[in-house]
């Protein structure tokens, strides 16, 4: 079977080859193609339908020029593997590949298909034809964290997390410190659900957090579950990757939320353009990747003033939550007064900042 | 640990069990008439998307549990009539039926994803329903009462009817039912549709009940479990009430553990544990012949009366 694909995939790739050769001018016309390989279904309300919201808006800018082709609901298995050849034969000259589990599947494609671009989104292993991007989401949990930290009256948060993974760890730990910079004795109590995806579990996480005390609730997987929990309790959470304002109307303080529309656009035009180069990017706020969702109207104004200055520092780069002093859970200066942590050591951070209390 | 903190861990653990309860019992039927249905998560999936497209449309979470019932009941006959006519393979079959139903539900929900629906109202007076002892018996939705109903019914209904008799004798030995004059395709029709209803209304609970919302893939493997607890609990309807609260203190006990920081074991421990239980019951019960054989004899095989 392996022989086969492979003499197969040895054809189509020769094929592929010699049709600009044969046919060049006619094909000069013909609109570029852009693939998308999807983790969720698009209408997950969340990582995905933020992924999606971005490529309609290649297609909305660039319409003209290039056209997309998206795949949903694609595993983060082998079975990525034969959807990436697909969209390449399908003529795709740049395919983006939405979540972390397709590292090596791009990277094994990439090598077949050298003449092809993919951009893989949250990963680290990059090659000539392979760039990685990421967004700061804990840039976007610093500004929740501000916000639960002065509205919450029992001090103690609940942050329903999906794996230990440094995009998730960092968002714990934004959020702890900006929590505890307005209530110094905050805490945040940290329970992971192992998925990123399970509303039932969601939900009986939420209530658990409820139970031992937590007013304010975060999470960072990506039903809005947990929202409907805290709107039944009378209580507040936040929206993850997109605005979840219609799911709890009351609880739903606000939201982050993922932009990637105009990455994916540059990308593309790059591609267009030939200036297309493999590169690492990872913004945040400032170059409009994370955005804070309107706030409910339950958040008072001097609440919102708070918010709004983390967003602006961030914008004009006066501010960083991950500035010293840190201490872990232990107890130990991790970050020295006045230091800054460097983005590489953001990327692979696996401890926990103090006043998390977790298991994991 | 005070009396409300108690009472609020109890209501987690009523929601987390309800569903599997409901899923189980239908199956417990089902493969008391003879035949073993894998496709309870395909079911519960449709049935949560059938009582969800229902309220919405109606407005009224009533019809939408009926709409439930009806969506499983309907998905079960496709496998029904498969290996009851046709006597195809009821494993297969009933692997079919699950990735069916994720397809299909996938499909109905595309135009209900990020609607909103109305929920039940307490069936007791707000007083009883919210106040913070008291809820730990008034506090549930309608389907948690229904849950707990059905198993005395199906109890009963196994233990003490001709009709659950006939349906008993239909599973150990279908030849002899057949020979005496009962219709053992027909028996198994009915029970299958009713295991399609009951995991209908088990999907139901999560998309209607838990989180009142429209998701793809929303059961996530609770299906599966609820086939394990028919086998957990030996075929017996009171060892699946236990059984399903056995599981919902497990889940439960995962998520407060981790809450209140319990490192002494990694999280993937915590979350493996109802599964690794149902393997150790599972040996447990197959080691004990008089238990093990409580398994319906004609379980799994196919009907060929002509022969």
């Amino acid at each position: 079977m392996g022989k086969l694909s492979r003499r197969n995939f040895i054809g189509a790739a020769g094929a592929a080859a010699t049709l600009p050769m044969l046919g060049g001018p006619a094909f000069a016309k013909e609109k570029m193609k852009v693939g998308y390989v999807f983790l969720g279904p698009i209408g997950d309300y969340g990582w995905t339908w933020a992924h999606n919201k971005g490529r309609k808006q290649v297609e909305s800018e660039l319409g003209d020029q290039v056209e997309t082709i998206y795949v949903e609901n694609v595993a983060e298995d082998a079975s990525a593997i034969p959807v990436m050849r697909d969209l390449v034969h399908q003529g795709c000259k740049i395919i983006f590949t939405t979540s972390f589990g397709y590292m090596d599947q791009t990277i094994q494609v990439a090598k077949e298909f050298p003449d092809v671009k993919f951009e893989h989104c949250t990963g680290y292993k990059r090659a000539k034809n392979v760039a990685t991007y990421n967004s700061k989401f804990h840039e976007g949990r610093a500004v929740l964290g501000t916000i639960a930290g002065k509205m919450s009256k029992s001090g103690t948060l609940g942050y329903l997390g999906s794996y230990k993974v440094p995009e998730v760890v960092l968002g714990v730990n934004a959020f702890a410190l900006s929590a505890q910079k307005q209530n110094p004795a905050a805490t945040v109590k940290l329970v992971m659900i192992d998925s990123w995806f399970d509303p039932p579990k969601e939900a009986a996480a939420t209530e658990t957090l409820i139970n031992i005390g937590c007013d304010i609730v975060t999470t960072h997987t990506d039903s809005p579950g947990p929202l409907q929990i805290l709107e039944q309790r009378g209580l507040y959470g936040f929206g993850q990757g997109a605005d979840m304002s219609q799911f709890a109307p009351h609880a739903h303080l606000t939201a982050i939320e993922d932009i990637w529309g105009p990455y994916y656009v540059e990308r593309v035009k790059a591609v267009l353009d030939g200036t297309w180069k493999s590169a690492d990017t990872w913004d945040g706020f400032k170059e409009g990747t994370v955005k804070i969702a309107p706030y409910n109207k339950a958040v008072p104004a001097d609440v919102r003033a708070l918010a709004d200055a983390v967003q602006a520092g961030y914008k004009n780069g006066t501010y960083n939550i991950f500035t010293g002093p840190i201490y872990d859970q232990a107890g130990k200066l991790r970050v020295k007064a006045g230091e800054v942590m460097a983005d590489k050591d953001l990327a692979v951070i696996d401890w926990f900042v103090k006043g998390v209390e977790s298991a994991a | 640990m005070s009396l409300t903190f108690i009472i609020a861990a109890i209501v987690t653990i009523v929601g987390l069990t309800t569903p599997i309860l409901l899923a189980a019992l239908g199956e417990l039927v089902v493969e008391k008439s003879g035949v073993l249905n894998l496709g309870v998560e395909g079911m519960m999936l449709i049935g949560a998307i059938s009582g969800f497209a229902v309220t919405v449309i109606t407005g009224n979470p009533w019809l939408g549990v009926l709409g439930a019932a009806a969506g499983g009941a309907v998905a079960s006959l496709t496998f029904a009539v498969l290996v009851l006519q046709l006597n195809s393979n009821q494993v297969a079959t009933g692997l079919a039926l699950t990735i069916f139903g994720s397809g299909l539900s996938s499909l109905l929900g595309l135009s209900f994803t990020g609607r909103i629906i109305p929920v039940f109202g307490s069936i007791f007076p707000a007083s009883l329903a919210r106040d913070p002892i008291l809820k730990v018996f008034f506090g549930y939705s309608p389907i948690v009462y229904f849950a707990i109903f059905m198993v005395f019914v199906v109890g009963w209904f196994l233990r003490s009817t001709r009709a659950g008799m006939i349906l008993r004798a239909v599973g150990e030995n279908d030849l002899s039912a057949h020979s005496i004059g009962y219709s053992v395709v027909g028996v198994r029709y009915g029970a299958i549709a009713f295991g399609g209803a009951m995991a209908g209304i088990g999907g139901a609970y999560f998309t209607m009940v838990i989180t009142p919302m429209w998701a793809e893939g929303m059961t996530a493997g609770r299906g599966w479990i609820a086939v394990a607890l028919v086998v957990f609990a030996g075929w017996r309807t009171g060892r699946i009430l236990a059984g399903a609260y056995f599981f919902g203190v497990l889940m439960a006990l995962e998520l407060y553990a981790k809450a209140a920081g319990f490192s002494f074991l990694p999280s993937q421990f915590w979350a493996a544990m109802p599964y690794l239980m149902t393997i150790v019951a599972i040996a447990f019960i197959s080691a004990r012949e008089k238990t093990g054989s409580s398994a319906p004899a004609c379980l799994g095989k196919p009907f060929l009366a002509s022969s």
